[in-house]
């Protein structure tokens, strides 16, 4: 990448736009998906009868059943939201910079 | 199926690193089988068909780029298969629906912590790999930093992983193979290392790939099948499952519930898994595969999928194996261990799904299933030889050795002769390993990828201020960091070397290395006041730009 390229790139609006719209749903993400896994570690460490606990009364099925599918699911939301997110709306800014920047 | 004997081998936990955190070790005998026919005939069949696969890749991998990525031409829908093929390996299946078949519960678990590392790895690392690398996650971490140390570190450590993944399978190859087809130990070994050289050295990177893809849909094709029919005997009802299970589990309700673990173990577990993934070699590799940063976020979120729904099968699958294997007449035995009567599963509880897929299939889907899970370790060990061939060639070679200046025929032919040598040392390991105790192993490549390549890689792309003394001291000390505390943990220390009490309490010490190798990078780069050091942080605005918009970035060649 030449020295011109970079300079209009960074000097364009949508670049900032771009780099504050990724990088903060990037880590807004992360950080929902570390509090879900790391809370469940937590709860597994310190108080594990919650998740030992029966769904119902007179059920077989504990409360940690439908906790661990739901955080399987939840993973798989959460890459489903950022890939919308970012092959839509950011690419699409992605385009016109590098088109900008090669006028 | 009936006439099979022969003392627990925990072979397959040599593979899954969870386990091998978790618990014991790959006890050193396996009895050999009766040989079973039909899974030997579909191996056969698999094995011939992915030749084919090969023969048609070796047609189409002529340049460097073809050899190492495929020529950047695998969609990201493709990728995330692979990607997920790489993660199901024989180990995750046979070993997580055996945790689940003793522990219930506890299963469940551990297939959190693997999947959890990937939406992580989307967000923050997967898009700017893919922008900014070519062919090893090295071209990224030695971006604006100096080739010669940074790439020797990636390198070393590159291989440091493959070595030990490569023991681990090829030991669980040897034994699976006994307990499953019914031949010879060493048999096994030799046939691995052959069939993985041919896959690399004739088709590459599209091979590789697509022995991977072939074999994950089998696998998750497999397990749908077994889990439909567990299911479908419980007149679809979750809860009908869970309460004959709890009848029938020697632990009865306990199976339902979390198991004691140690705060700090567990914490440190999930960050070796989460962060671990996000430093193998041969996982990062896949990056480079697709054609640009949109395949690689699909690829991702199809992994993810696929991925999350397979735990949820082996989930089912254990469940399920309580249910219809556990006290039915003709799989079980009584074996003297220790100078203890003990009944367990005909061959120990790795083969829970095994004996599952015997229940709701009959021989011939046993015999599909016992294939499929030989099948997995051969396009798990074929990932890794590449992995290690491009440190060898694309890193040391072109760029340590060679300055940059190397013909692409030359390095081509470096990564060939680099694969018939990891094949011959893989195939010698897996002979020399065979009694050892080697449960630790794969627990320490996911400690020494998420303690040195993870944050090498990660600062390289998130922080200006790193500069090469940073990287490559922090990298080695996180490296040096996780083995040590591996060795002198209870994996080793006790497991192994026989001592009576661990040197470090915890089995996992990822949290420790990688807090150290975190601090002493940015402390060695922050002290580093070299005219060196200003370049390489001068050239990150423009390493940034690339990362985030893939102006520059190498892109899918045209075939």
């Amino acid at each position: 990448m030449n020295e011109d390229v970079l300079k209009k790139v960074q000097s364009n609006p949508k670049f900032k736009e771009l780099v504050h719209k990724k990088t903060s749903l990037g880590w807004q993400l992360s950080i929902v998906m570390l509090v879900i896994y790391y809370g469940f570690i937590l709860i597994l460490a310190f108080s594990p009868s919650t998740l030992g606990a029966p769904l119902g009364a007179g059920m077989t099925m504990t409360v940690g059943i439908p906790v661990g599918v739901l955080i399987i699911l939840s993973a798989f939301v959460l890459t489903g939201v950022y890939v919308r997110k970012a092959n839509g709306e950011f690419d699409q800014l992605n385009r016109e910079i590098v088109e900008e920047a090669q006028k | 199926m009936t006439k099979r004997t022969g003392s627990l081998a925990l072979a397959a936990l040599a593979l899954f690193p969870a386990l091998a955190f978790a618990s014991g070790a790959i006890e050193g005998d396996v009895k050999q089988q009766a040989t079973n026919w039909h899974a030997i005939i579909m191996f056969v069949v698999f094995v011939a068909f992915t030749m084919g696969i090969t023969y048609w890749a070796a047609r189409r991998t002529r340049s460097a780029a073809d050899f190492y990525t495929a020529g950047g031409g695998i969609s990201g829908f493709q990728n995330g298969l692979a990607i997920a093929g790489d993660y199901m390996s024989s180990a995750s299946f046979l070993g997580i629906s055996a945790m689940v078949f003793d522990k219930g519960y506890d299963g469940l678990i551990y297939s959190m912590g693997f999947l959890v590392g990937w939406p992580v790895i989307l967000f923050l690392v997967a898009e700017r790999l893919r922008n900014l690398g070519k062919y090893t996650f090295a071209d990224v971490a030695s971006y604006r930093l100096q080739q010669t140390p940074v790439r020797s570190f990636a390198a070393t450590s590159t291989l440091v992983v493959v070595a030990m993944y490569l023991i681990a399978q090829m030991v669980g190859a040897g034994k699976l193979i006994q307990l499953l087809f019914g031949m010879s130990y060493s048999s096994a070994v030799v046939m691995v290392g052959i069939l993985m050289v041919c896959y690399v050295l004739f088709g590459g990177m599209l091979a590789t790939t697509w022995v991977q893809i072939v074999k994950a849909v089998l696998l998750l094709c497999g397990a749908t099948f077994m889990a439909f029919m567990v299911l479908s005997s419980v007149g679809f009802s979750p809860e009908v499952m869970f309460e004959k299970a709890v009848a029938a589990h020697a632990k009865h309700a306990a199976i339902m519930a979390p198991g004691k673990a140690d705060p700090v173990d567990s914490i440190s577990l999930g960050m070796a898994l989460m962060f671990g993934t996000a430093g193998l070699p041969h996982i990062l590799m896949r990056f480079f595969t697709v054609s640009d940063a949109k395949e690689a976020r699909k690829s991702v979120f199809y992994a993810t999928g696929f991925i999350g729904y397979f735990y949820i099968l082996t989930f089912i699958i254990g469940f399920g194996a309580i249910m219809l294997v556990l006290n039915q007449p003709g799989m079980m035995e009584t074996i003297t261990k220790d100078g203890k009567q003990i009944t367990q599963l005909v061959g120990g509880s790795n083969m829970a799904a095994i004996h599952l897929a015997n229940a709701v299939g009959g021989d011939m889907f046993l015999g599909f299933i016992s294939a499929v899970a030989f099948a997995t370790i051969l396009a798990v060990v074929a990932g890794l030889a590449l992995s290690g061939a491009s440190a060898v060639s694309h890193d040391l070679y072109a760029s340590v050795i060679m300055k940059g200046k190397a013909n692409e025929a030359d390095e081509i032919r470096v990564s060939k002769i680099t694969t018939v040598a990891l094949g011959v040392i893989a195939i010698v390991l897996g002979l020399v390993f065979e009694k050892q105790n080697i449960a630790f192993m794969v627990g320490l490549a996911f400690s020494i990828a998420a303690s040195a390549n993870f944050p090498v890689l990660f600062l390289s792309m998130f922080w200006k201020g790193l500069t090469t003394r940073g990287a490559v001291i922090g990298g080695f000390i996180g490296l040096l960091t996780a083995v040590v505390l591996i060795v002198l943990g209870p994996a080793v220390w006790v497991d192994v070397m026989k001592h009576k009490t661990a040197l470090f309490p915890y089995k996992n010490p990822a949290i420790f290395s990688i807090t150290l190798a975190f601090v002493t990078t940015w402390l060695f780069s922050v002290t580093d006041s070299s005219k060196a050091a200003a370049e390489e942080k001068a050239k990150f605005d423009a390493q940034f730009v690339r990362s985030m918009t893939g102006i520059g970035a190498t892109g899918a060649s045209k075939h």
